[in-house]
């Protein structure tokens, strides 16, 4: 290291005593997941003599519901890595939810293998048409993203609740309810499908091109477009991919419940943000994982179950879900603080 | 020896503003050319129009005597132009690897699907900047946690890995401090050493004086004159940079 003539004014050289402090603020959500089952564990064997994390129907319940989560927040994740958001995911996944009901009940109650799996590509290229809509607006139209998925939140809401007619549309078919409440290798299926888009989610902003670009394009626009990448078709595909995700999360709904209904993904819009910005995430962009939202998912989960669990009023899940996403940010905060860069 | 960059009479007309009106200039390998001049010289332009953002009105720039105007930005850099901002457009979240990468990844194939090759990209980019004299302390941390001459280090490491024969610089110690000036200057000594062809766009003398092989000095479009550093001084610079006007 003696020819190191440049590096001579390193100022950014850290006191070996933070970096421990940084490992922990890095997996704090990991420590946090550990410590709310370990509460509500405890809990459960001393309050009640029984058990939350040693029953399979708990695990079960608790998986359902991430998965639920998981399926707004990944495309979400994505999006907001390139530091931009997508509100219209809660409509899209209503939307693909009422198209794909709609064509099977159309079909009737004797409609095949072949029906359901046409209604529910239909029902995913609705969802594709708003993140198709979303892409236009930000990358072509250059509207901030907030704004413009917030308009198409509404559009979207109001179209699904258009073509259903202002009802939840309720089908009785055999092979949906089938698949929505099936098992694959003793596995429920929302869980499998939930499993296998977050390895396709995970591969896809970890290991590829397309997911550096996306890293690059959160922290600093210019860079990626002066390397020749296509910043708007980049964009564009974002906003699909976050649809298509949110999209899957209706059909799952409609198949669970053998029901679409328009507002099938809105209650889980603010626990798929919450997910996403708890794994780690930025609201600036550039920042946050696919494994984090994942325990974003699954903190969010055990919450809403632990606390019902537990005996309280399922609404003080919202006070406890609306305090962790404070502190994920604070965290988020100090975390800055610590590594330099932004602050 | 023969040219490296030619610049032929370039001119540039924005609707009825002549901005630049008869530029001419050489850059030979290993030569360090600073574009000095007050602000609204020209200067920019001129840097706009080798670098293809810019179509000149008239006048050509040749390439080891291929003709480049015409040509876009990304064509311009594959013939072996880098330009670099003043803003640096690196990705602070990202490695140096990925940054010295940016847009033309290496990928390796793990079961037929294209993974990235991070391992590949750092070992490159740690190679490069120590040729530069930098050691890159962390090579998977985000360059975010560098100093600002090592951010200016990853900048022109992507010249250098892609083989540019010419590079741009545009005020790169406006925004650093002055150790960090200091590190700015021994990188261009490097490229120098390494046979590049460097065009330094500034306005402080210091840094002028110290890097440069030639000094173009350009005052409202034109070329006010052009000096060796050991045939003038501070004074004659700065006169012929307000010289036009006055």
């Amino acid at each position: 290291m003696t020819d190191n003539t440049v590096n001579g004014s390193n100022t950014n050289t850290k006191p070996g005593g933070t970096s421990f402090v940084r490992s922990l603020l890095n997996a704090w959500s990991w420590l946090f997941l550990i410590l709310i089952l370990g509460f509500f564990e405890i809990y459960a064997q001393t309050q009640t003599g029984s058990t939350l994390l040693f029953r399979i129907y708990n695990l079960q319940a608790i998986s359902i519901a991430a998965s639920q989560i998981l399926l707004l927040g990944l495309g979400l994740t994505l999006v907001i890595v390139a530091g931009h958001i997508d509100l219209s995911i809660a409509f899209s996944t209503g939307f693909a939810a009422v198209v794909m009901a709609l064509i099977i009940r159309t079909a009737g109650a004797d409609a095949g293998w072949v029906t359901v799996i046409l209604a529910m590509l239909a029902g995913l290229g609705a969802a594709a048409l708003v993140g198709a809509v979303n892409g236009w607006l930000v990358a072509i139209l250059n509207v901030p993203s907030f704004i413009g998925t917030l308009g198409t939140y509404g559009i979207a809401r109001g179209a699904a609740l258009i073509v259903a007619g202002g009802a939840t549309v309720s089908i009785r078919n055999d092979h949906t309810r089938a698949f929505g409440n099936g098992d694959i290798l003793g596995l429920p299926v929302p869980l499998v499908v939930a499993a296998v888009l977050t390895l396709i989610c995970h591969y896809l902003l970890k290991h590829t091109r397309f997911g550096a670009h996306t890293y690059a394009l959160g922290a600093n626009r210019a860079s990626v477009e002066r390397a020749g990448v296509n910043v708007k078709k980049h964009l564009i595909l974002l906003f699909i991919l976050s649809a298509f995700t949110a999209g899957i999360g209706g059909l799952i709904y409609t198949s669970r419940f053998s029901a679409g209904a328009a507002n099938a993904g809105e209650p889980i819009l603010l626990y798929a943000v919450a997910a996403v910005f708890i794994g780690g995430a930025s609201l600036t962009g550039g920042q946050g994982t696919i494994t984090g939202t994942v325990i974003g998912a699954f903190i969010i989960a055990v919450i809403q179950f632990g606390l019902v669990f537990c005996g309280l009023p399922p609404y003080w899940q919202f006070v406890a879900v609306g305090l962790v996403i404070i502190v994920a940010v604070l965290v988020d905060q100090s975390k800055d603080r610590l590594m330099g860069g932004k602050s | 020896m023969t040219a490296l960059l030619k610049i032929d009479g370039l001119r540039k007309r924005f609707g009825g503003n002549e901005a630049v009106k008869n530029v001419s200039f050489e850059v030979n390998p290993g030569e360090c050319v600073v574009l000095a001049g007050d602000n609204g010289a020209g200067k920019s332009t001129v840097i706009k129009m080798i670098s293809g953002v810019y179509q000149p009105t008239d006048g050509k720039v040749y390439m080891n005597g291929a003709l480049l105007t015409g040509k876009t930005p990304e064509a311009v850099r594959t013939a072996g132009i880098e330009t670099i901002y003043q803003d640096l457009a690196l990705a602070d979240n990202l490695d140096p690897g990925l940054n010295l990468y940016l847009g033309r990844e290496a990928v390796k194939h793990v079961l037929r699907f294209p993974y990235l090759d991070r391992k590949k990209m750092r070992e490159d980019a740690a190679k490069v900047m120590l040729s530069l004299g930098i050691v890159v302390p962390d090579p998977a941390a985000p360059v975010r946690e560098m100093s600002g001459g090592q951010r200016q280090a990853i900048a022109i490491a992507r010249a250098i890995h892609w083989q540019a024969g010419i590079v741009i610089m545009d005020e790169p110690t406006a925004a650093l401090g002055v150790p960090e000036q200091r590190e700015v200057m021994a990188l261009i000594e490097r490229l120098k050493k390494q046979g590049v062809g460097i065009i330094l766009i500034s306005h402080n003398l210091p840094d002028i004086f110290a890097a440069a092989d030639r000094i173009i000095v350009l005052a409202r479009g034109v070329v006010a004159g052009e000096r060796r550093p050991a045939e003038t001084n501070d004074e004659e610079i700065v006169r012929m940079m307000m010289g036009a006007t006055l």
